[in-house]
C-alpha cells in the first residue's frame, strides 16, 4: 500500500499527484434551502475522509452530489481529472467508478445476496453468470457471508445486510468508495464487523469519503477528518488534531455535544 | 403456535414441559375444539333457516319450477357452454393483451427525458379516457364504428370487440402497475443507479419485479372483472354464454339456461379467485417473516 498522506504534512493531501476527487465550490440547494455553500474538497489516492457534523449539515448530500443521484446547482466536480458535473457526461458511467454504500442498505429484497453482487456485473459490465459469481463469491467470502449467498436479504442480520451492500459496492471495483452513515441503523453489537470489514479496505489502499457519527472510528481510520457545518468545511485536518484540539468554536460545541451523548 | 408444538414434542436438550404449561396446552385443544362446533352449529342453523324461509314462501314451487328445471338445465347445457368456450378464448386473449399494454402505458409514463414528452403524455391522456368511458360505448365504437369505415382488411367483429375490451382493461391495469411501481422506495432505484445500472435497467430488474409482486392481487382482481365483461362483446353480435342463455330462455320460457350460466360463470371464477387469495396469502406471510426477522 502507499502512504496515504505526505508523512511530512500530516493530514493534507499529498503533493504532485492528482486528486482522485476534486470538489471546488459546490452549491446544492432545496427549495429555499442551501445544503452546500461553496464547498471544497480533495481526495487524493488511497486517501481516506472521514465528514462529520450535525444531521442536516449537508454530509449525505455531498456522497449524493458525488455519486450525480443529485445535481449540483454550482461548482465542479473532478473525478480522475475529468469534470463529472459537465451535463454530457453520462453518469451511468461515471456511477461505475464510483461506489456509494447506504445507511439503510437497501439491498434488493427480492433478489438473494448472491444476485443482489452479481446484477450489475451481469447487466452492466455484460459478465457470463459464471464468472460474474465467481467473482462475487470471492467477494462474499471476504466480507464473510460466502455461507449466506443463497439467502434473501431480510434473512439477515443488519450487520450482515450491510456487508452484503459493501460487497455489491465493491464489485465494481470502484476507484472511490462513498460510504453515507454505514453503521447508524445497526445494533451497537454489529457495527463493529462492518467497521472492521472498511478497515480491512482502508488496508488495501481504497480511496474513501465516509460519513459518519462515529467519533472513535473516525479517528482510528481517516487520515483525515473534516467538520461540515452550515454546507462547508468548517474545519479539517489529522484527526488527533480536528478531534483532539479543535480549533474552531463551532467544531468543539459540535464534539461536545456528541461526546456526551459517549459516542467520543 | 411454534412454541406449543415444540413444547408437545418435548426437545433434544431433554425438555419436558412444565405441569402449568400442559394445563395451558390441554385448555387451548378444548378452546379450539369449542370454537369448531360453535362455528358448525351456527352455519347449520342459519342455513336452515334461509333454506325454510324460501322454500315456505307460497311463490316458491313456482320460481323452482322457472329458475331450477333440472331438464331444462341440461337440454340448454350445451349452448351455454359453446358461448362460454368463447368467453374462455376471449378471456385468455383480452387478458394478455391488457396486462402488455398496460404495463407498457404505465413504463411510458415513467420516462423523464424530453423527447418522451409526447409518448408520456398521451399515455397520460389514454389512462383518463378510458378509465372514464364506459365499456358498453367503447364497444359499440370498435365493433361498429370501426367496420364503418369500410377500410380493406377490417378484421371481424369478434377481434374488434376483443380490442374494445383490451384498450378499456388495459387503463384500468396501466394504473395499477403504476400504483406498484410508485410503491417501490426510491432508495431502490438510487441503489441501483448508484450501481451503475441505467434507468431501462434499473426498472427491469430492480423496479418491476418488486412492483409486480405488490400489485399481483389487484391486477388478479381485474382480471376476475374482465372474466365477466368478455360476455358484453354479445350486444355486437357473437354468441357468448350469457346470450345463448337467453336464446334458450326465449325457445324455452324458462330462465335456468341463465341460471346454467351463472353457476359456471362462477366455477370459472374460483380458480382465479383462489390464486389471488394465494397470492395475497403469500405476500402477507413472507412480511410477518420479514418483521419478525
Amino acid at each position: 500500500m502507499t502512504p496515504a498522506a505526505d508523512p511530512a504534512r500530516p493530514g493534507e493531501p499529498p503533493v504532485g499527484v492528482p486528486p482522485v476527487l476534486a470538489c471546488a465550490g459546490v452549491r446544492k440547494v432545496f427549495g429555499d434551502r442551501v445544503v452546500l455553500r461553496d464547498l471544497t474538497l480533495d481526495i487524493a489516492e488511497h486517501e481516506v475522509v472521514a465528514l462529520i457534523g450535525g444531521s442536516g449539515s449537508g454530509k449525505s448530500t455531498l456522497l449524493r452530489c458525488v455519486n450525480l443521484l443529485e445535481t449540483v446547482d454550482d461548482g465542479t466536480i473532478h473525478l480522475d481529472g475529468r469534470d463529472i458535473t459537465d451535463p454530457r457526461v453520462d453518469p451511468d458511467q461515471v456511477r461505475q467508478r464510483i461506489g456509494l454504500v447506504f445507511q439503510s442498505y437497501n439491498l434488493f429484497p427480492h433478489l438473494t445476496v448472491l444476485d443482489n453482487v452479481t446484477l450489475a456485473p451481469r447487466r452492466v459490465h455484460r459478465l457470463a453468470r459464471a464468472r460474474a459469481e465467481q467473482r462475487a463469491m470471492e467477494l462474499l467470502d471476504r466480507v464473510g457471508l460466502a455461507d449466506q449467498a443463497r439467502q434473501y436479504p431480510d434473512r439477515l442480520s443488519g450487520g450482515q445486510q450491510q456487508r452484503a451492500a459493501i460487497a455489491r459496492t465493491l464489485v465494481n471495483a470502484p476507484r472511490l468508495l462513498l460510504l453515507d452513515e454505514v453503521t447508524s441503523a445497526l445494533d451497537p453489537e454489529l457495527v463493529g464487523e462492518v467497521l472492521a470489514l472498511i478497515r480491512e479496505l482502508k488496508g488495501d489502499g481504497m480511496t474513501m469519503l465516509i460519513a459518519t457519527h462515529e467519533m472513535g472510528f473516525a479517528r482510528e481510520v481517516a487520515d483525515r477528518v473534516c467538520f461540515l457545518a452550515d454546507g462547508a468545511i468548517c474545519e479539517q485536518g489529522p484527526p488527533q488534531r480536528v478531534l483532539g484540539t479543535p480549533e474552531h468554536p463551532r467544531t468543539r460545541q459540535f464534539l461536545r455535544r456528541v461526546t456526551d451523548y459517549g459516542t467520543g | 403456535m411454534g412454541g406449543s408444538t415444540a413444547a408437545a414434542a418435548g426437545s433434544a436438550d431433554g425438555y419436558q414441559p412444565s405441569e402449568l404449561q400442559r394445563r395451558r396446552d390441554a385448555y387451548r385443544r378444548r378452546q379450539s375444539v369449542r370454537s369448531v362446533l360453535i362455528a358448525a352449529g351456527s352455519t347449520a342453523v342459519l342455513g336452515a333457516l334461509l333454506v325454510a324461509a324460501v322454500a315456505s314462501s307460497p311463490g316458491w314451487p313456482r320460481v323452482q319450477q322457472s329458475f331450477f328445471d333440472p331438464a331444462v338445465a341440461v337440454q340448454a347445457l350445451p349452448a351455454v357452454l359453446r358461448g362460454l368456450w368463447l368467453n374462455v378464448r376471449l378471456l385468455v386473449f383480452c387478458a394478455a393483451g391488457a396486462l402488455a399494454l398496460g404495463l407498457a402505458i404505465a413504463l411510458a409514463r415513467t420516462l423523464r427525458p424530453a423527447v418522451f414528452f409526447p409518448l408520456r403524455a398521451a399515455a397520460t391522456s389514454y389512462t383518463y379516457v378510458f378509465r372514464g368511458a364506459p365499456l358498453i360505448i367503447v364497444l359499440y365504437l370498435f365493433t361498429f364504428g370501426v367496420p364503418g369505415l369500410r377500410l380493406a382488411g377490417t378484421p371481424s367483429v369478434l377481434v374488434l370487440g376483443g380490442c374494445a375490451l383490451v384498450v378499456t382493461y388495459g387503463a384500468y391495469l396501466a394504473e395499477v402497475f403504476r400504483a406498484g411501481i410508485e410503491s417501490v422506495h426510491p432508495a431502490q432505484r438510487a441503489a441501483a443507479r448508484s450501481l451503475g445500472l441505467s434507468h431501462a435497467q434499473t426498472m427491469r430488474h430492480v423496479v418491476l419485479p418488486q412492483a409486480v409482486r405488490r400489485v399481483a392481487p389487484p391486477l388478479l382482481n381485474d382480471l376476475v372483472a374482465l372474466q365477466k365483461d368478455v360476455g358484453l362483446i354479445s350486444l355486437a353480435g357473437p354468441v357468448d354464454a350469457i346470450r345463448a342463455a337467453q336464446i334458450e330462455t326465449a325457445t324455452s320460457y324458462n330462465f335456468t339456461p341463465y341460471v346454467v350460466a351463472g353457476v359456471l360463470f362462477i366455477l370459472m371464477a374460483i380458480p382465479l379467485v383462489a390464486v389471488t387469495d394465494w397470492v395475497t396469502m403469500r405476500a402477507a406471510r413472507r412480511q410477518t417473516w420479514a418483521g419478525a426477522a
